[in-house]
């Protein structure tokens, strides 16, 4: 089947003024009779049930945190982009737009991201009105710095804190909802289900994680603002709780999951240290402005002290390898250069896993004092957990799992395949393509949420009428007692292996075999092993505690039974995209080591339909056209 | 992704307050934490002690906890005394165990304050703090129909101060440290952002007025300027927002 992504036609620069007029719109007064649950308060939905609050709907807000504050949203650290111009440099809306689809390398609909760029101003604006403290210059202006993959400097920041600050706009503009009675929030709930009446979304099933008990909550249309999926590799640069739980709930009730094999494996992270780790921690891109890379030219010379490698024994491979973009490579492209001067073993640090992110050219160019200004807050994070200074002795960094590209499929309205699903932010697949290139993520949620779904929704519930289904609808009871029963035989199993040393297990092998690179052989391995892991999970994982109370090990239980099946998944994806582009990178597919798309076959998004337990999923294709920017091999050299 | 491991490694003895749930009484119950490297971040630590209790049958220790990397503001345990554990600027979750020593003896607590009831073991309800931001800590601004960003212009000195005052990660440290169990610090630092803010002028008044009324409902003491919340504070807030406080407080007695 194809699948149509329902873009509006004609000149790129008028489709979304266009396509806004022609949605249908509902009268102020009929607004408060529908009411709109929103799962998820980071960026995307934070800012979506203030939004639709605003506009006078009645919201229903879910978040599994102790407050909607608390998203991981708010650990980005570097940026928001938009294409103000401010500085003069030659950024425009269509410059934004051509470097988005080809950062996300030629995967990625036009239509959408044309969107994105035009509203980027837009968010910018809202949120300085909302009192977002930016960086200003000493006449008061707003400041830009440079990203990864632009040659423009057009990202706002707010010093090392920049999703933080965003965050708690979007926070601020809710909490006002909440208090005018638009919005109920309620936090510490898990969505578990998706309650489809009749091929229509209409509600949600719930644990309340205080209490354990299980909640349906009715609705007229449903948004997904649940977030991305790389902690399938177990150690990633997401928060705990983040999972796919909610968007493979909706999978499994028949929304396609599309590209799941795009992932984003940040190039400047802190090696992990040891078995034991939780997590790990990103050091912003931002950073990349005035920090190089490099690692030792000789191996003799990895055992010594950074300071005693004199500067012509050091590789500044980024500079080397794409010296228009240098060190300002973008993600994926800094991401394989990294691994491959560490599989070259010439990785610095413990395990060879590293390379060095020095900034003493530019402390002596600028003064330790400017660099402090700029990335303070990271230096101290950075030897908080390293027990090492910055300032004084080059980073150590490597690679992690930062992002997801790939999400739910959406339409251009941002409807999933089930009428009544909407899906907002990195849970969709929409704008990234197969790379996102830094300081667009917090652009993508805002705009999903502050400019494009107040519109969208509208256009869906203006066509039908509200309030006919309530949780009395027997789908919301069977879906009560399906989770019910999930919960139980989970905690029945009583086996030998906790709930982490699975998680564990499939986080190695989807970081060794669909990590930063995949092969055939690879992913097959995976989509033998992993459902061999998932048959001991079921037999052998020991859940403590019980169903009716506050229980964070039976929390894990769920999200890892469903990473559990979404890997397999990613790995069926990536094996079957016989071509690598942006963040896959398949080894069979390359030009001495960039990345060889393969646009005969595979230039379309992959979406994937859920067949039932232990079924082949069925892919759907929907074909990519660019109309306004010419394919061509993505150069940053 | 390989990984070392040829450190020392410490054993410690936890002394943890256990709690049902929020009818239940409560007791310090104590536990041993064994092969801890000095990289282990405290959280980490739980995590393998909490490891322990599952394969033994026995319940883990709950503790709130989500991004790690200490700024969502989720993490809140009193280690020996102190919210977050005593070093500087530092979040529970990015303190590391190279700050103890093998041998050593630690207490776990939860927040205590009565605005922040307990529901179960460390985990305690700290909506009283989103309460205190619904009663005004926001510009009531529309979505769109706003100015351009330039349009606003906000010296660097005011933009520095309300960013200083903005980093607050709403983890309610400064209530569990305060004697009086005052969220002042929090409340101050919501107030004086938007208050130095050309964007947050117009309601400046009502703002304060709503935000103390707010504060005092939800069971929070008054600040007698101890400055314990200062000292514990992840982000380094400053008292100096609290003097701010005081100050529109004043000012809009009059307005």
């Amino acid at each position: 089947m194809i699948l149509d992504g329902k873009c509006p036609t004609g000149p790129i620069e008028k489709t979304w003024d266009k396509h806004r007029f022609d949605l249908k719109l509902v009268n102020p007064a009929n607004k408060r009779k529908y009411n709109i649950i929103v799962v998820g308060t980071g960026l995307a939905g934070g800012a979506a049930a203030a939004s639709l609050g605003e506009l006078g709907y009645n919201v229903q807000a879910f978040c599994y945190q102790d407050s909607p504050r608390r998203a991981h949203s708010i650990a980005a650290q570097g940026g928001i982009n938009a294409a103000k111009a401010y500085p003069n440099d030659g950024d425009s809306i269509y410059r934004l737009f051509y470097d988005t689809i080809k950062g996300g390398d030629f995967r990625a609909r036009e239509a959408d991201v044309w969107r994105l760029a035009q509203v980027s101003n837009n968010i910018i604006d809202q949120c300085v009105a909302q009192g977002v403290p930016f960086a200003r210059d000493y006449a008061g202006y707003l400041d830009n710095r440079s990203f990864g993959g632009a040659q423009v400097s057009r990202t706002f920041f707010a010093r090392g804190q920049t999703g933080q600050q965003l965050l708690l706009g979007a926070y601020s503009a809710l909490s006002r909802q909440i208090k005018a009675g638009t919005v109920k929030m309620f936090s510490r709930r898990e969505m578990l289900d998706l309650v489809v009446v009749d091929g229509v979304a209409k509600g949600i099933t719930c644990r309340n994680l205080i209490t354990g008990e299980l909640e349906s909550y009715a609705a007229d249309a449903v948004c997904l603002c649940t977030g991305g999926y790389v902690n399938v590799f177990y150690l990633s640069t997401n928060a705990m709780g983040c999972s796919v739980t909610a968007n493979w709930k909706a999978y499994k009730k028949g929304a396609y999951f599309a590209n799941p094999c795009y992932t984003q494996i940040h190039p400047t992270c802190i090696p992990q240290a040891g078995d034991y780790q939780s997590k790990l921690t990103l050091m912003s891109e931002s950073l990349r402005n005035d920090g190089r890379c490099w690692v030792p030219k000789n191996k003799a010379d990895l055992a010594k002290h950074p300071d005693e490698i004199p500067e012509e024994a050091r590789d500044y491979y980024l500079e080397r390898k794409y010296p228009s973009f240098g060190n300002l490579a973008p993600r994926d492209i800094a991401s394989r250069a990294a691994k491959e001067q560490c599989d070259d073993g010439r990785g610095v640090g413990p395990g060879g896993r590293g390379v060095y992110l020095d900034f003493s050219t530019a402390i002596k160019r600028v003064g330790a004092d400017t660099i402090k200004e700029r990335y303070g807050n990271l230096f101290e994070m950075y030897e908080k957990i390293t027990d090492e200074n910055g300032y004084k002795r080059p980073m150590r960094m490597y690679p992690a799992p930062h992002y997801s590209m790939g999400g739910l499929w959406v339409d251009y309205n941002l409807m999933s395949n089930i009428p009544g699903l909407f899906v907002l932010g990195e849970a969709n697949f929409s704008v990234h393509g197969a790379n996102r290139l830094g300081a667009s993520a917090l652009m993508q949620g805002l705009a999903d949420g502050y400019f494009v779904i107040p519109y969208t929704i509208g256009g869906y519930l203006a066509g039908i009428k509200p309030g006919v289904v309530t949780t009395a609808n027997p789908e919301f009871k069977s879906s009560v007692d399906d989770v019910k029963g999930y919960s139980k035989k989970l905690l029945s199993i009583n086996g030998k292996k906790t709930v982490s040393e699975f998680m564990r297990e499939l986080g190695g092998l989807m970081w060794e075999n669909c990590g930063m690179a995949r092969t055939e052989k690879s992913l097959k391995a995976n989509l033998k092993k992993i459902p061999a892991l998932r048959e001991e999970f079921w037999k052998n994982v020991k859940v403590s505690g019980a169903n009716g109370e506050f229980n964070q090990d039976l929390e894990n239980a769920g999200r890892t039974a469903d990473f559990l099946e979404f890997g397999e998944l990613m790995c069926r994806d990536a094996l079957h995209r016989n071509e690598s582009c942006g963040g896959h990178f398949r080894e069979e597919y390359q030009d001495q080591g960039e990345a060889q798309r393969d646009d005969a076959n595979f230039c379309y998004v992959g979406a994937w339909e859920f067949k039932g337990e232990n079924k082949e999923p069925e892919l759907f294709k929907e074909p990519l056209k660019f109309d306004n920017v010419h394919l061509a091999v993505r150069s940053y050299k | 992704m390989s990984a070392h491991n040829e450190h020392k490694t410490m054993t410690l003895t936890l002394i943890v307050w256990r709690q049902k749930n929020a009818n239940d009484q409560g007791k310090f119950d104590t536990y041993v934490a064994k092969g801890i490297t000095e990289h282990h971040s405290f959280l980490e630590m739980l995590d393998v002690v909490n490891e322990d209790l599952i394969k033994g049958g026995k319940e883990p220790i709950m503790f709130d906890h989500d991004c790690r990397e200490g700024i969502c503001g989720m993490c809140s345990q009193v280690v020996n005394g102190v919210p977050h554990g005593g070093q500087e600027r530092t979040t529970v979750c990015q303190l590391h165990m190279r700050k103890f020593k093998d041998g050593d003896t630690i207490y776990i607590e939860p927040w205590r304050a009565k605005a922040f009831p307990i529901i179960r073991d460390l985990v305690t309800d700290r909506s009283a703090l989103d309460t205190i931001i619904q009663a005004g800590g926001y510009s009531s601004c529309h979505t769109g129909g706003v100015p351009d960003g330039n349009a606003i212009l906000v010296s660097k000195p005011d933009a520095d101060y309300a960013m200083d005052a903005a980093e607050c990660i709403g983890c309610g440290a400064c209530a569990a440290a305060c004697p009086n169990s005052a969220a002042m610090l929090f409340t101050s630092a919501k107030v004086a952002q938007l208050a130095v803010l050309p964007q947050g002028k117009p309601e400046a008044s009502e703002r304060v007025k709503n935000m103390l009324d707010a504060h005092k409902e939800c069971g929070f003491g008054n600040c007698s300027n101890h400055y314990e919340c200062q000292a514990a504070c992840p982000k380094g807030i400053n008292v100096k927002f609290i003097a701010k406080l005081n100050r529109e407080y004043l000012k809009a007695q009059f307005t």
